[in-house]
C-alpha cells in the first residue's frame, strides 16, 4: 500500500508485529503487522471467519500469539503477570459479539457490575454513574429488565454501557452493527464516534458492515487469510487498486476473496463415498 | 486393531489431562476463598440456591427412607422378639450409611446438575469470557462461592436427612406398629456412639460434599461451549458423582468400620 509510511505513527496504543496464531493446525494469522493509533477509530474488517474476534482476544490477552508480539500501551500483553494483565484489562472495554451480559443480573446490575467489582464507590454514586451510561445508550428506561427480556440489539447497547462503565482508555467493538435496526444503527454509529471524541477514547471496530464502518472510522485494515491485505483511510480504500480489497469493500461475491472455507475439490468430494 | 489401541491410548491420555486440569482448577478455586471472606454476600446467595433449595427433596426423601427402614426393620426384628432395638437399627443405618450416601446422590442430581448446567451455559454464552475481559476472575467470582456453598450445604443436608429419617422410622415403628416409645429412643441413645457413628457419618458427608461439588463445577467449567457440550457435562456430573460417592463410600467404610 502506498500510504504505509504515513502509518508509522510514533506512539500507537496497540501495536502488533509479526503476529502468528493458528487454531486446530490451521493458521489464522500469519505475519500480521498493525498499529492502532491513540484517539482514533480504527476498523478491522474482513470476511467472516478470518479471525477478527480472535484478534481482539489476542489484544485482550485471552489468547497468546504463537509468534510475534502484541503491545498495548507499551506493554507486551503475553508477558504480563496476571495482576498486570488484569490492571490493563480494567482500562480496556470490550463489546462482545453476543453481548455477554450476565443473565442472572438486571440491566442495571450488569452495568454496575464492573463498578462494584473494581471500586468502592458508595451506592448512590454507582447509581448515578450507571444511569449516565444507560442514558448514553438510550436505555435508561430499561434498567429493571433482565437480559432475557431484551432484544439482541438492546443487549448490545447495554453491553456497550457496561464496557464504558469504568471509563476505559480503549474500547473494542466486536460486530457492533449486526442486529441493529436502521434507527438504532444510526444512533450507534454516532454514539461510537461521540464516545471516542468526547471521552478521548481509542476505538477498535471489528466488522464486516462496510458502509457503516467506513462512515465512522479514521483508518481501516482489511484482513484476509491471515494477512493484512489492505489498509488506509476509508477514502483511500475506496479507490484502491487491489482486487482483494475492492471486492470486499464493494461486496462483490466473486473475486480473489474466497466465499468457501478451505475444502477439497467439490466434485471429488461428492464422489468420494468412503470418507 | 491398531486404530483401536491408538484410540484407547488417546482416550487414556485425555482422561489424565482432564484429571490434571481438574486439580489445577481446584487449586485456583481454593485461592479464591480469601476473597469470599470480604464478600460474604456472594456465598450467602449460593447457599440459598445450592443448599436451601435442595431442602425439600432431602426432607421428603429422608422421611420416606426412614419410614421404609422402620417397616423393614420391624418385620425382621419382630421375629426375634427384638423390636425394641428398632431405634438402634434405624439410627445406625441412617447415620452411618444412608444419610451421607443418599443425600450425596440426591444432592448430585438436584444441585450438582444445576451447577454444571449453569456454569456451562455461562461459558457457552461468553459470560465467563466477558468477566475475564472486565478483569474479574470468573473462578473467584463465580466458581469459588458455588463450590464453598456446596461443600457447606452437603453435611448440613445430610444431618437434616438423618434427623428426619429417624423420625420417619419412629412414626412407622412407634406410632403405627406399636414399638415402645421409650425403648426406641433409649436404645438409640445407648448404642449410637458420637465418634464411631455420628462423626464418621459427618466425615463421609464432608468428603462427598467436596467431591460432588468439585465434579459439578469442574464439569461445567470444562464443558464444550455449545448446547450439546453443556448437556453432556450435566449428564457426566450426575454419573461421575454417583460413581465417586459409591466408590468412596466403600473405601471410607472400610477405613472407618473395617477392624
Ligand atoms: N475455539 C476454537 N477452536 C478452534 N477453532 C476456532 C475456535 N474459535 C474460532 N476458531 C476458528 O478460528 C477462525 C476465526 O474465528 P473468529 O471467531 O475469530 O472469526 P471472525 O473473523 O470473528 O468471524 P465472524 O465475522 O463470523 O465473527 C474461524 O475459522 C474458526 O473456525
Ligand atoms: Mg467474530
Amino acid at each position: 500500500m502506498s500510504d504505509i509510511p504515513e502509518r508509522l505513527d510514533t506512539d500507537p496504543l496497540v501495536s502488533i508485529r509479526g503476529l502468528r496464531f493458528s487454531r486446530g493446525g490451521r493458521p489464522i494469522f500469519d505475519g500480521v503487522d498493525l498499529d492502532i493509533p491513540r484517539g482514533k477509530v480504527t476498523a478491522i474488517m474482513g470476511p467472516s471467519g478470518t479471525g477478527k474476534t480472535t484478534l481482539l482476544r489476542l489484544i485482550g490477552g485471552q489468547l497468546e500469539p504463537e509468534a510475534g508480539s502484541v503491545h498495548v500501551d507499551g506493554q507486551e500483553v503475553a508477558r504480563l503477570s496476571r495482576g498486570a494483565l488484569y490492571a490493563l484489562r480494567k482500562r480496556m472495554g470490550m463489546l462482545f459479539q453476543s453481548g455477554a451480559l450476565l443473565t442472572d443480573l438486571t440491566v442495571f446490575d450488569n452495568v454496575a457490575f464492573p463498578l462494584r467489582e473494581h471500586t468502592d464507590l458508595p451506592e448512590p454514586m454507582i447509581r448515578d454513574l450507571v444511569l449516565m451510561k444507560l442514558q448514553a445508550v438510550g436505555l435508561r428506561g430499561a434498567r429493571e429488565l433482565m437480559p432475557s427480556e431484551l432484544s439482541g440489539g438492546m443487549a448490545r447497547r447495554i453491553a456497550l454501557a457496561r464496557a464504558i462503565a469504568l471509563d476505559p482508555m480503549m474500547i473494542m467493538y466486536d460486530e457492533p452493527f449486526t442486529g441493529q435496526d436502521p434507527i438504532s444503527m444510526g444512533a450507534l454509529v454516532e454514539l461510537i464516534r461521540l464516545l471516542n471524541d468526547a471521552l478521548g477514547l481509542t476505538s477498535i471496530i471489528v466488522s464486516h458492515d462496510v458502509k457503516e464502518t467506513a462512515a465512522i472510522s479514521d483508518y481501516i485494515y482489511v484482513i484476509s487469510q491471515g494477512k493484512v491485505v489492505g489498509q488506509g483511510t476509508p477514502e483511500a480504500l475506496g479507490q484502491t487498486d487491489s482486487a482483494w480489497v475492492r471486492q470486499f469493500m464493494q461486496g462483490l461475491p466473486d473475486g480473489p476473496v474466497p466465499f468457501h472455507y478451505p475444502a477439497p475439490d467439490y466434485a471429488e468430494d461428492l464422489l468420494n463415498h468412503d470418507a | 486393531m491398531l486404530e483401536f489401541i491408538r484410540q484407547l491410548g488417546r482416550g487414556g491420555i485425555s482422561q489424565f489431562a482432564k484429571l490434571g486440569r481438574a486439580n489445577l482448577f481446584m487449586l485456583k478455586v481454593l485461592a479464591g476463598f480469601p476473597g469470599l471472606l470480604r464478600r460474604p454476600g456472594l456465598l450467602v446467595a449460593q447457599l440459598w440456591s445450592v443448599g436451601v433449595l435442595s431442602l425439600m427433596i432431602i426432607v421428603v426423601s429422608g422421611l420416606f427412607v426412614g419410614m421404609v427402614l422402620g417397616l423393614q426393620g420391624y418385620n425382621t426384628l419382630v421375629d426375634f422378639g427384638a423390636e425394641e432395638s428398632l431405634g438402634v437399627a434405624v439410627a445406625l443405618s441412617i447415620v452411618r450409611e444412608l444419610g451421607p450416601v443418599v443425600t450425596a446422590l440426591l444432592f448430585a442430581g438436584r444441585a450438582g446438575s444445576a451447577l454444571a448446567a449453569e456454569i456451562g451455559l455461562m461459558k457457552a454464552t461468553e459470560q465467563l469470557s466477558g468477566m475475564e475481559m472486565m478483569a474479574v476472575d470468573p473462578i473467584h467470582r463465580v466458581i469459588a462461592p458455588r463450590f464453598l456453598a456446596g461443600f457447606i450445604s452437603m453435611p448440613l443436608l445430610a444431618a437434616i436427612f438423618s434427623a428426619v429419617g429417624i423420625y420417619g422410622g419412629y412414626f412407622v415403628g412407634v406410632a403405627l406398629l406399636g414399638v415402645d416409645d421409650g425403648a426406641y429412643w433409649s436404645q438409640m441413645q445407648a448404642k449410637v456412639d458420637l465418634f464411631d457413628d455420628i462423626l464418621n457419618g459427618v466425615i463421609k458427608s464432608l468428603v462427598f460434599g467436596w467431591v460432588v461439588t468439585w465434579i459439578a463445577v469442574f464439569e461445567g467449567y470444562d464443558a464444550i461451549p455449545t448446547s450439546e457440550g453443556v448437556s453432556r457435562a450435566t449428564t457426566r456430573t450426575v454419573v461421575y458423582a454417583a460413581f465417586a460417592v459409591l466408590g468412596l463410600d466403600f473405601v471410607l467404610t472400610a477405613l472407618m468400620f473395617g477392624d
